[in-house]
């Protein structure tokens, strides 16, 4: 089995969220990064599993500049055998699939994994887009998966429940929480990390056809109404009156 | 022309369908055209979607589309736009959308902004806003392409039945078959998924254990709200996965939250900020989760949550 794991680099989880220049571009400092949960504890860990019970080879690919090589050395210490970076910004979801989708083509995967979003831009969207323009089947948030031969059986979470479905390799498919169980490198994963090869290609022309062109903050809250826990009649009459949400 | 795909669930047309024919009408309003709807597989009522702006339902009777492939609805979906010349196609951010979407604008080549939650402006580029980095901030995104997809959040707009029902009208597309098997859909029924549900319970690690849900059951049930969970909860087991809230769960923006026993992690409250109101009992006042709140109440869950579901029935029996 070849399998290709996308990951991406996004703000750490506690990061404070904060904008320069007038709201138009998210501010870095002191900003620490992390390789998306989502593509390391379910996406990239399973793809491990799979290639240790059947062989094959996991390979990461991340779009992003050269200090996203140390996410990716994580990815390789974990247990990936080789990475692949493609050189470019990546502005909006279109293009990064179209780099992807142009490197998997090229190398011939059987399964292609990512995380089911990023937990920046939260679009849930680059996925998909490689399963099009690799014309191949598309399963999204996946919790669960069993392979047998080339055809995987698949739970899917879907609102309020779960579907399942059957799908032959190749395929494109989408992490979700269950999928496989977060897994924390260790030392010697680190050493050998810095052995494993990390390929920097350059990417293909391809335009951007959506762009972020401000940002704001939620607006700020007011202070917090403190009930008597006596008293919840008063806090019914709050949200039907004041609040009127009941 | 706007076109909505307006998903169904066995058939029957949901409210996060209906948001997004409303928010198509409102689209089409701004740019000056016309919004149909898009409906695929064996549905009834086609022509109630009229009543949300749609000026004409087109129907893809087809019944392998029964039931969902991303594949396939993005060949269809994007058979109909060309054949149909629309220029900004919508549909929910739901599980079906999310998985369409990304298709559809590679597919078309089409720029693409996801979980939008504004109406859009149209000033040279059309621009819409969405929630970015687990509702932390809001992100304004313009698209550049001559034809648009975007999906609508789940209520971010109130559906809008103000209109009369449309004509539908068969659309014959090429339907490719499907290469994946769908072998069983399970759904939990007479339950408002959280992701459009306007007012929900939600209990943390400060319930002890899973044999203290009844309470959170209850005030759930009177409200008519649907439960969640933070994600320690989760993993360990003591509610389903699907209950989850939060950076690394599902992003909720109900009416009104209620968290009991909840901390209010930054990752929790990632996924929930965007609620209209929210509600935390918590024992500590020193609980993060005070600072994010409309409504706050210092003390026990255990003797709190059953006293406020005491109120409410109070309420119902009085309103
Ligand atoms: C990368 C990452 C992603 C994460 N994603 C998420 C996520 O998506 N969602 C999420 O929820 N968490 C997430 N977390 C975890 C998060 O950081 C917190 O650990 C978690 O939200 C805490 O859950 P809790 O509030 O239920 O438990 P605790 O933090 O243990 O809080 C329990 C609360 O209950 C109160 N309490 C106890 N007994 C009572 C009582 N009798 N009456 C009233 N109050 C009582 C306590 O005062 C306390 O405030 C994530 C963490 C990381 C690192
Ligand atoms: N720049 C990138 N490089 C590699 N993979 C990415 C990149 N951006 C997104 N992905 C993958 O696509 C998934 C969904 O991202 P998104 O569509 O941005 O929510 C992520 O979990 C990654 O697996």
């Amino acid at each position: 089995m070849k399998l290709l794991v996308c990951v991406t680099k996004t703000p750490e989880t506690t990061a404070k969220i904060a904008f320069t220049a007038n709201g138009t571009a998210f501010d870095t400092n002191g900003v620490q990064y992390i390789m998306n949960p989502y593509d390391e504890w379910y996406a990239l860990v399973r793809a491990l599993e799979l290639k240790e019970a059947q062989g094959g080879s996991v390979c990461l690919i991340n779009v992003g500049s050269p200090s996203n090589d140390t996410v990716i050395r994580k990815g390789l210490a974990i247990g990936a055998d080789e990475a692949v970076r493609i050189n470019a910004e990546p502005k909006s979801s279109l293009y990064v699939a179209k780099q992807i989708a142009n490197y998997a083509k090229s190398e011939g995967f059987d399964i292609v994994f990512a995380g089911k979003e990023s937990i920046d831009y939260n679009g849930s969207e680059v996925s998909a887009m490689i399963a099009e323009l690799l014309d191949v089947p598309f399963i999204s948030y996946a919790s669960h998966m069993e392979l047998e031969g080339n055809v995987a059986t698949v739970s899917r979470d879907i609102e309020g429940g779960t579907e399942v479905v059957e799908v032959a390799t190749p395929f494109v498919i989408s992490a979700a929480k269950g999928l496989a169980e977060q897994r924390i490198p260790n030392m010697r994963g680190i050493m050998m990390a810095k052995r494993k090869p990390l390929k920097v290609v350059e990417p293909i022309a391809a335009d951007d056809l959506t762009e972020a062109v401000g940002y704001e903050l939620p607006p700020a809250k007011s202070a917090v109404k403190l009930i008597d826990p006596e008293n919840m009649d008063e806090l019914v009459r709050l949200l039907s009156e004041e609040a009127k949400v009941i | 022309m706007v076109l909505v795909f307006a998903e169904n669930i066995k058939g029957q047309f949901k409210k996060n369908a209906f948001e997004a024919v409303t928010y198509g009408a409102k689209a089409a309003e701004i740019m000056g055209t016309e919004c149909v709807a898009l409906v695929l597989g064996t549905v009834e009522n086609a022509a109630g979607l009229g009543t949300y702006g749609a000026s004409k339902v087109y129907h893809v009777a087809d019944s392998s589309l029964d039931s969902f492939d991303a594949q396939v609805y993005t060949a269809v979906i994007a058979a109909a736009t060309e054949k149909l010349g629309a220029k900004l196609v919508i549909m929910s951010h739901s599980s079906t959308g999310k998985s369409i979407i990304g298709r559809l604008a590679a597919r078309l080549d089409a720029g693409s902004v996801p979980g939008v939650n504004t109406i859009p402006t149209v000033d040279g580029d059309l621009k819409v806003k969405k929630t970015v980095f687990s509702g932390k901030a809001i992100a304004e995104m313009a698209i550049k392409s001559d034809l648009k997809v975007l999906s609508v959040m789940g209520n971010s707009l109130q559906p809008d039945a103000s209109g009369s029902e449309a004509p539908v009208e068969a659309l014959s597309v090429d339907v490719p078959a499907s290469r994946i098997k769908v072998k069983e859909v399970k759904r939990m029924e007479g339950i408002v998924p959280l992701p459009e549900a306007e007012l929900v319970v939600s209990a943390g690690r400060g319930m002890k254990g899973p044999e203290n849900w009844g309470i959170i059951e209850e005030l759930a049930k009177v409200l008519g709200a649907t439960t969640a969970c933070s994600r320690p909860v989760a993993d360990a087991d003591w509610r389903p996965h699907h209950e989850h809230v939060g950076q690394t769960g599902v992003a909720i923006r109900p009416n009104l939250y209620i968290a009991a026993g909840i901390s209010g992690a930054i990752q929790h409250l990632a996924g929930v900020n965007n609620s209209k109101t929210i509600v935390v009992i918590n024992k500590d006042p020193e609980a993060p989760f005070f600072k994010a709140a409309d409504y706050g109440v210092v003390g026990d869950l255990f003797e709190v949550v059953p006293r406020l579901t005491e109120a409410i029935k109070k309420h119902k029996a009085g309103a």
